[in-house]
């Protein structure tokens, strides 16, 4: 289609068209897309916007709370030193096992776990939470965080001319870069279909149909999505998985004249029914994507943070189908060589009897916006006292402290 | 038997509409949509004498000749297409009369006249303004008389330049017959084989249409009949004989155009598009019977096939990707920036605006679009559109474009699904909304 066009995934540069539109793009393929910003200063900053709810419980599974065994049972993996067991991380949280690479990043003290963490909001709506996680503020505004914060940096760079590559303006930019300060969009060609969730779903919802259904199923057949893939017991058969978006991400962001924001999103993590199978997909691809993410930024990765969130976690308990429900605190990870990492930064609220918020979700503690504040102040040398419209309501949270390298 | 509203809006109509009141009377609703003149009519459109002198232009002037300043005729005509397209489009996406406005769109699919012939661009939409629009709910005769006295038409199927081998024309040249006209009028427009013409018959109708031609000299390039082209004689056929002359042409196609195998093949085809690929015998009879008893009136066949109890069982017909696409937008009813290039997403998906392969048109069965890549091509439409669809709530979305035709599982699905533009993926390529 062409509307889904025509940047190619080798050579990942902006061109001067694309300093024109307004120095900025986005990316949307399947489950992952990504919008790039080009901004005053030698700082990398990439948001990486996990979509469905990650279960901060998996991910970072905390072996050490003595209340967890009874409340998780099935869903948990074994602890460290175990054949595929948790990788540690300091002896009472443990990483999950299909987090190998982002455990190579924390022992080298490049990745820093934030436990029992979350927005302000309190919706157990994907819609609403992520709307207000974009927006930075516990209603729906019309811009992102990201964006209202580019506006507070300096005047960009005048771009040289990149390489004819052409780009074309795509479909959307994520609402987190949304907003007044320039941010155009475009689209890889052959990106832009949805991923295997949405076409697991839709096999489902069509197996009944006597004329869609069965040119559906060997519609799958044929691009590659056996039901191993579906399932997400396999790779998606999609060439521009988010590793490779990733990579293609940190390659633009290390050219010396190529953008320096980035925010990518990655989806699959709704976990309601055997999550045990599915979640190791999706932690598999975001794994992937962050080393390759590091890989591609060389020397950059020494002046970049990355930061990973999810819009709620979800509940303590597992559910009747072997998955969870939409719940409430969660993990967040920052990642890179500017971050102060190897550290586990949480006010543990703890699990048993009476801890839990409303008796079933982890109780947050940390307050996303603490944590992107400190990034936006300490790492884009924002003023902290500019930073009130940035997330209106949160003027009163403080910056968390020590998440970076001096 | 229950007339849904919503299915009158879906099976009549063109998909649901953002904000549409739901008709309290769905009959009437769609009745009073017959009355009167057609809204499109309206519609800015360039009539057939802009494309008509640009497509002479095209074919009479040598390249390279006069002075390059000027557009090319080409260029011309892609603008005029583009522009009468983009009128036709937003019409589509919100007219208030959908059931008149999908009538037109079956009939200028039954009278195909295709793009495929790119240099008839600049005139294809004029051609429905003029042929087919102001004949929906009027009598079928007229309709055929007019489409075959259109220029569009005596282009596409090549009846303009045939020359009657025994008239003045054909005496001094040696150029003849053209059949195509005539052979498709019998096969696709009006009696179909299946009332046994042979050959022959072929041959004395495009004798019978020699001389029925396009003057594109005078101011108002048109329809002309040209004696000098024109086979002398009566001719035979189907067993009656026609005079000489354009009279001869009219009373042969006033024939055609009131023949019983015309009314039960145009029957056949309107129950086939409003109530299932595979038409019951009784419903085809039905409509057949209005058409002989009223003179071939398509108001009356129209109000018939509402009247059809079959006609309303929901969704058992899958909705083409012409169908599909502006269902989809007259359900979100984005802005026209947001909605992109909407030909283009049809053409993607199968079906670009007038431009079927064939003089037959596109096919109207679920057999012909559900093919795998074409199913796959809609869930990747889907899901381009569903990204440019903020500030729509899906669960509010499902509920309004498709009411109680949206089955319980589809509407959990749609709730829970784990992003707006999943969600909003999940509706539009749900197998309630491929149906219609």
């Amino acid at each position: 289609m062409k509307d889904l066009s025509t940047m190619t995934q080798s050579a990942p540069r902006l061109t001067r068209r694309a300093a024109l539109l307004g120095l900025a793009g986005a990316v949307t393929l399947g489950r992952t897309s990504v919008a790039l910003a080009a901004a005053a200063t030698e700082q990398r900053f990439v948001v990486v916007l996990l979509r469905g709810a990650l279960d901060g419980l998996a991910a970072v599974q905390p072996y050490g709370d003595r209340a967890l065994a009874d409340l998780r049972g099935e869903l948990l993996a074994p602890e460290p030193g175990h054949e595929k067991g948790l990788g540690d991380l300091g002896g009472y949280f443990g990483l999950h096992p299909a987090l190998s690479a982002m455990h190579e990043m924390y022992t080298g003290g490049s990745l820093a776990v934030l436990h029992a963490a979350a927005g302000p909001s309190r919706s157990r709506s994907h819609f609403e939470a992520q709307d207000y996680m974009e927006c930075g503020a516990e209603q729906r505004l019309s811009s992102g965080w990201l964006n209202r914060a580019l506006a507070l940096l300096p005047p960009h760079r005048s771009t040289a001319a990149g390489s004819e590559t052409a780009l074309s303006v795509g479909t959307s930019v994520q609402l987190v870069l949304r907003g007044p300060a320039p941010v155009a969009s475009w689209l890889p060609q052959g990106f832009g279909g949805p991923d295997a969730e949405i076409l697991r779903k839709l096999a489902a919802m069509h197996a009944a149909d006597p004329a869609t259904g069965p040119a559906l199923a060997e519609g799958l057949r044929e691009r590659g999505f056996s039901n191993a893939v579906l399932s997400g017991q396999a790779a998606a058969p999609n060439r521009f998985s988010f590793p490779a978006l990733a990579g293609s991400v940190g390659k633009m962001l290390a050219a010396p004249d190529g953008p320096r924001i980035a925010a990518l999103e990655l989806g699959g993590w709704d976990t309601h029914a055997a999550q045990v199978g599915r979640l190791p997909g999706a932690l598999g691809q975001l794994d992937s994507g962050m080393a390759a993410l590091k890989t591609a930024l060389g020397d950059a990765w020494a002046r970049t943070a990355v930061l990973v969130m999810t819009e709620f976690g979800r509940t303590v308990r597992v559910n009747g189908t072997k998955g969870t429900d939409h719940g409430t605190a969660t993990v967040a990870f920052v990642a890179g060589g500017a971050v102060a990492g190897g550290r586990v930064i949480a006010d543990w609220p703890g699990l048993g009897a009476g801890k839990l918020l409303e008796n079933r979700d982890l109780m947050p503690t940390t307050d996303l916006r603490a944590v992107a504040k400190a990034l936006l102040a300490g790492h884009l040398r924002i003023d902290p006292a500019r930073l009130g419209p940035v997330f209106p309501g949160g003027e009163g949270v403080a910056p968390i402290r020590g998440l970076l390298r001096a | 038997m229950a007339y849904d509203p919503q299915i009158a809006a879906i099976r009549f109509g063109l998909g649901r509409r953002a904000g549409e009141a739901i008709p309290t009377d769905p009959q009437a609703w769609l009745a009073r949509q017959l009355d009167g003149e057609d809204p499109g009519l309206a519609a800015p459109l360039h009539g057939s004498s802009a494309g008509l002198r640009l497509l002479h232009e095209t074919r009479t002037r040598s390249p390279g000749k006069g002075p390059n300043s000027r557009q090319e005729p080409k260029d011309q005509i892609r603008d005029i297409f583009r522009a009468d397209t983009g009128a036709a489009l937003d019409m589509l996406l919100t007219t208030a009369t959908p059931f008149r406005e999908r009538l037109v769109w079956f009939w200028a699919n039954h009278f195909t006249v295709s793009i495929r012939t790119q240099i008839l661009a600049g005139v294809i939409n004029a051609y429905v303004s003029e042929a087919i629009r102001p004949h929906v709910t009027g009598r079928f005769e007229d309709m055929l008389l007019a489409v075959m006295r259109h220029p569009a038409m005596l282009f596409y199927l090549n009846n303009a330049g045939s020359i009657g081998p025994l008239s003045p024309a054909g005496q001094r040249s040696k150029r003849g017959l053209n059949e195509n006209l005539a052979r498709e009028c019998l096969e696709l427009h009006t009696v179909t084989p299946a009332s046994g013409y042979t050959q022959a018959d072929v041959t004395e109708f495009a004798r019978v249409l020699t001389g029925w031609s396009i003057d594109f000299e005078r101011g108002e390039p048109g329809f002309i009949f040209r004696p000098a082209t024109h086979e002398p004689g009566s001719k035979t056929v189907m067993g009656k004989s026609w005079p000489q002359g354009e009279a001869g042409g009219r009373a042969l196609l006033h024939w055609l155009g009131t023949h019983p195998s015309t009314y039960r093949s145009v029957a056949t085809k309107l129950v086939r598009h409003f109530v299932a690929d595979a038409p019951a015998e009784a419903d085809v009879q039905r409509i057949a019977g209005i058409l002989q008893q009223t003179g071939g009136d398509l108001k009356a066949a129209s109000l018939g096939i509402v009247g059809l109890e079959s006609a309303w069982r929901p969704l058992g017909k899958l909705r083409s990707p012409f169908d599909y696409v502006v269902a989809v937008m007259r359900a979100l009813d984005l802005p026209a920036e947001r909605r992109g290039n909407l030909n283009e997403a049809m053409s993607s998906l199968g079906q670009g605006l007038h431009n079927a392969p064939l003089p037959n048109g596109w096919p109207d069965t679920a057999a012909e679009w559900a093919g795998p890549e074409a199913i796959m091509r809609r869930v990747d439409w889907a899901y381009a559109v569903a990204g440019r669809t903020d500030g729509i709530d899906p669960v509010r979305l499902a509920r309004d474009a498709l009411g109680p035709l949206l089955p319980a599982d589809t509407h959990e699905a749609i709730a829970r699904a784990g992003s707006h533009r999943e969600a909003m993926t999940l509706l539009l390529a749900s197998p309630e909304f491929q149906r219609r």
